[in-house]
C-alpha cells in the first residue's frame, strides 16, 4: 500500500509542477492545489497507513494505528483551503485589474 | 509552566479580532493597537527578566506534558527577538498612522498588522515543529493580504509572485516535517532533538536538514531571494518596513533553531553549506545594490546582504559567531524598518523611486538627511553606532573557525553596502536643490517621530552594548547547549 502510495504522490507532484510551470495565473493556482494534495498523502503515509486498531482506551487490538498525522492532515487542509481561496481571489482580482492572466503579459505596466 | 510565555501570542491576537468589530472608528483601532502591542513587548521583558533569574520558561498547551501536547517555549535567544518584533511594530504603526491612506485603513489595516505580529512572536516562541508551520501560515497569510491591501496593479503582480512562491516553499515545509516525522516519530524539537542524539545524524536525517533549509532559505531570502526586490518594493512604506524588518528575521530565526537545537551533529555538512549559502547571498546582494539606481532596489538589495551576513555566524558555529549573530539580528530589524520608513518618505517627498531625479534634499530636510546618514553608517557598521558590534564579533567567528574566506567577503560585501547608501546620500540629500517646498508631493508632518526614535536606537544599541551582553550571552549560551532547552521542555522541571 505505502508504495501505491508514493507513486501516487509523486504523479501529483509531477503534475503539480507542470501546471505552476505553465503560463495561465489559473493554472498556477490549480498547480499549488495539486501539489498541497500530494503533501497532503505524504504526511498521512509517512505517518504510517492502519496498521492495527483505533487508538481507544478499552478497545481489544493490541496493535494501534498512529492518530497524528490525521491530525496534521486536518490543520495543512483548512491552511490549504484558506490559501488556494485568496490565492484564487487574489488571481480574478489580478485578472480583472491588469486584463490579462498570462503572467508574460504582466510585466512593463505603467505605474512601475 | 508559565502562562505568561503565551501572552506575545496571545494579546496581539485577541486585540487584532476585537478591532474588527470598530470598522469605522479607526482612531480607536490605532489606540487599540499601541496598547496591546506595548503590552506585548512589556510581557517580553518580563520573560526575558525571568529567563535570567530561573531558566528557560515554557509552557505546556492545555496541561498535556511535552511530547504529546504542544510547548511553547521562551528562551533567550527568542524573547530578544520578540521584544525587538515589538518596538519595531510600534514603529511601524506610527508611521503607519500618518502615511496610510483612510480607505486602506477602514478595509482592516490594523487587524491584519496585529494578525502579522501574531504569527511572528509565534514562530519564535513556539516549541513544536508543526506548531512553527501554522505559525509561519498565519503570518504568511496577514502578509499577503497586506502586501496587496490596496490592490495598485503593482501590487497584485507581485503579490501573485509572492504568494506562489510562499506556497511552493510551504509545501516543502511540509514535506520535510513528513520525513523528520517517518524517521522519529515526534513533532516536539526538543524531543526530535533526543531521539536524534540517541541514534546519530545519518545521511537520511541530513539530507531532511537540507530540506528544511531549502525552506526556510526561501522564507529568509537566503540565496533563494529572486522575489524579494520586487515584493518588498509594492506595498506602502510602513508595510514594506515590517517586512523588511521582521519576515526574513523569522526565517533566519527558523534555519538557528532548526540548526543549532535539532540537526547540529554534522556541521561539516550543513553549517558548510550554510556558510556557502551565506557568501553566495553576500556577493549577488551586494552587486545587486551598486548596480541599480532605483532607491526600493538598492535597499532591497540591502536587506539581502544583511541575511547573508547573520548567516555567516551560524556557519562559523563557535560562541564568538552567534553572539555576533545575535547582536546584528538585532540591529539589523531596527536598521532595516529604519532604512525602509526614510526612504518610503524620500519616495513620498520627491514622488520618484528613481536616484537621478533626486537631488539636495538636506537643504528642506536637514534633520531627515542627518538620521540618513547616521542609518547609513550604521548600516555598515561604522563603530560607535549599533552594527558595529554584530560584524566584529561574526568576523572574529568565521576567523576562529577557519572560515577566513567567508570573513573576508562579509567585510568587502559591508563596504558595498556603505557604498550603495552613501551613493544615495551624496546624489539624493547633497549637491544641488531641484525641487522647492511647493513641488513636494507629501509632508513629513507627523512620520518623523518613529524615525526618530528607531534613530535613538541604533545610537543607544551600539553605545549602550555592554548593558545587552549579559543577556545575549544567556541566549548563546542556551543556543550552544541544547542540552539546556531540553531539560526546560522535557526535563519536567516545571
Amino acid at each position: 500500500m505505502e508504495t501505491i502510495m508514493a507513486i501516487v504522490i509523486g504523479l501529483l507532484f509531477t503534475a503539480g509542477t507542470y501546471l505552476i510551470l505553465s503560463k495561465s495565473i489559473i493554472r498556477i493556482i490549480l498547480g499549488t492545489s495539486v501539489i498541497s494534495h500530494g503533501v497532503h498523502l505524504l504526511i498521512l503515509t509517512m505517518g504510517g497507513l492502519k496498521k492495527g486498531g483505533p487508538p481507544l482506551l478499552g478497545s481489544d487490538t493490541t496493535s494501534f494505528t498512529d492518530a497524528l498525522p490525521q491530525a496534521l492532515v486536518l490543520t495543512a487542509i483548512v491552511i490549504n483551503f484558506a490559501v488556494t481561496a485568496l490565492f484564487l481571489v487574489i488571481g480574478f482580482r489580478t485578472y480583472k485589474v491588469l486584463g490579462t492572466d498570462d503572467t508574460d503579459k504582466l510585466r512593463g505596466i505603467e505605474d512601475e | 509552566m508559565n502562562n505568561i510565555v503565551i501572552l506575545p501570542i496571545i494579546i496581539p491576537m485577541i486585540t487584532g479580532l476585537f478591532l474588527i468589530l470598530f470598522r469605522r472608528n479607526i482612531k480607536l483601532q490605532f489606540l487599540l493597537s499601541l496598547i496591546s502591542l506595548s503590552l506585548t513587548g512589556i510581557s517580553a521583558a518580563y520573560l526575558a527578566y525571568q529567563v535570567k533569574e530561573s531558566g528557560i520558561q515554557t509552557v505546556q498547551v492545555g496541561g498535556w506534558s511535552a511530547p504529546f501536547g504542544i510547548s511553547m517555549v521562551a528562551d533567550m535567544f527568542s524573547m530578544i527577538l520578540v521584544i525587538t518584533t515589538s518596538v519595531v511594530a510600534i514603529a511601524g504603526i506610527l508611521y503607519a498612522s500618518k502615511s496610510i491612506e483612510e480607505s486602506r485603513k477602514r478595509y482592516f489595516f490594523y487587524p491584519f498588522y496585529l494578525f502579522l505580529i501574531v504569527g511572528v512572536n509565534g514562530s519564535f516562541i513556539t516549541g513544536d515543529i508543526f506548531n512553527l508551520f501554522v505559525c509561519f501560515e498565519v503570518m504568511l497569510i496577514a502578509s499577503y493580504i497586506l502586501i496587496s491591501h490596496g490592490g495598485t496593479k503593482i501590487q497584485l503582480r507581485e503579490t501573485v509572485k509572492y504568494v506562489l512562491v510562499n506556497i511552493v516553499s510551504s509545501a516543502l515545509f511540509l514535506v520535510g516535517i513528513a520525513y523528520l516525522y517517518a524517521i522519529t516519530g515526534t513533532l516536539n524539537m526538543a524531543h526530535i532533538s533526543m531521539r536524534i542524539a540517541e541514534v546519530g545524524q545519518d545521511g537520511l536525517l541530513t539530507t531532511v536538514s537540507i530540506v528544511f533549509l531549502v525552506v526556510f532559505s526561501m522564507k529568509a531570502a537566503l540565496f533563494l531571494f529572486f522575489w524579494l526586490p520586487g515584493s518588498y518594493s509594492a506595498p506602502p512604506t510602513a508595510v514594506a518596513a515590517i517586512f523588511a524588518a521582521l519576515l526574513t528575521k523569522v526565517g533566519i530565526y527558523a534555519i538557528f533553531r532548526m540548526f543549532t537545537l535539532v540537526f547540529y551533529h554534522e556541521p561539516h555538512i550543513t553549517h558548510l553549506i550554510i556558510g556557502i549559502l551565506g557568501a553566495i547571498t553576500m556577493i549577488f546582494g551586494a552587486i545587486g545594490a551598486i548596480a541599480y539606481w532605483d532607491l526600493k532596489k538598492i535597499i532591497g538589495y540591502n536587506v539581502i546582504i544583511g541575511v547573508g551576513f547573520i548567516i555567516v555566524g551560524l556557519a562559523s558555529f563557535t560562541a564568538v559567531g552567534l553572539t555576533g549573530s545575535i547582536y546584528y539580528l538585532v540591529h539589523d530589524i531596527i536598521i532595516k524598518a529604519l532604512l525602509f520608513l526614510i526612504i518610503g518618505t524620500v519616495i513620498t517627498l520627491t514622488g520618484t523611486s528613481n536616484l537621478k531625479d533626486i537631488s539636495g534634499l538636506i537643504r528642506l530636510h536637514p534633520s531627515l538627511g542627518w538620521m540618513y546618514f547616521i542609518t547609513a553608517l550604521s548600516l555598515a557598521g561604522i563603530p560607535p553606532l549599533s552594527g558595529f558590534l554584530g560584524k566584529i564579533f561574526i568576523t572574529e567567528g568565521s576567523f576562529e573557525a577557519n572560515l577566513t574566506w567567508l570573513g573576508a567577503i562579509g567585510l568587502i560585501s559591508s563596504l558595498m553596502v556603505l557604498y550603495s547608501v552613501i551613493k544615495i546620500f551624496l546624489y539624493g540629500f547633497l549637491g544641488e536643490t531641484t525641487i522647492s517646498e511647493e513641488m513636494e508631493k507629501g509632508s513629513t508632518k507627523g512620520i518623523m517621530l518613529p524615525i526618530a526614535v528607531l534613530t535613538f536606537l541604533t545610537i543607544s544599541l551600539g553605545l549602550g552594548g555592554e548593558l545587552l551582553a549579559p543577556y545575549v550571552n544567556i541566549a548563546v549560551d542556551s543556543l550552544l547547549n541544547p542540552i539546556q532547552y531540553i531539560d526546560a521542555v522535557i526535563g519536567g522541571r516545571n
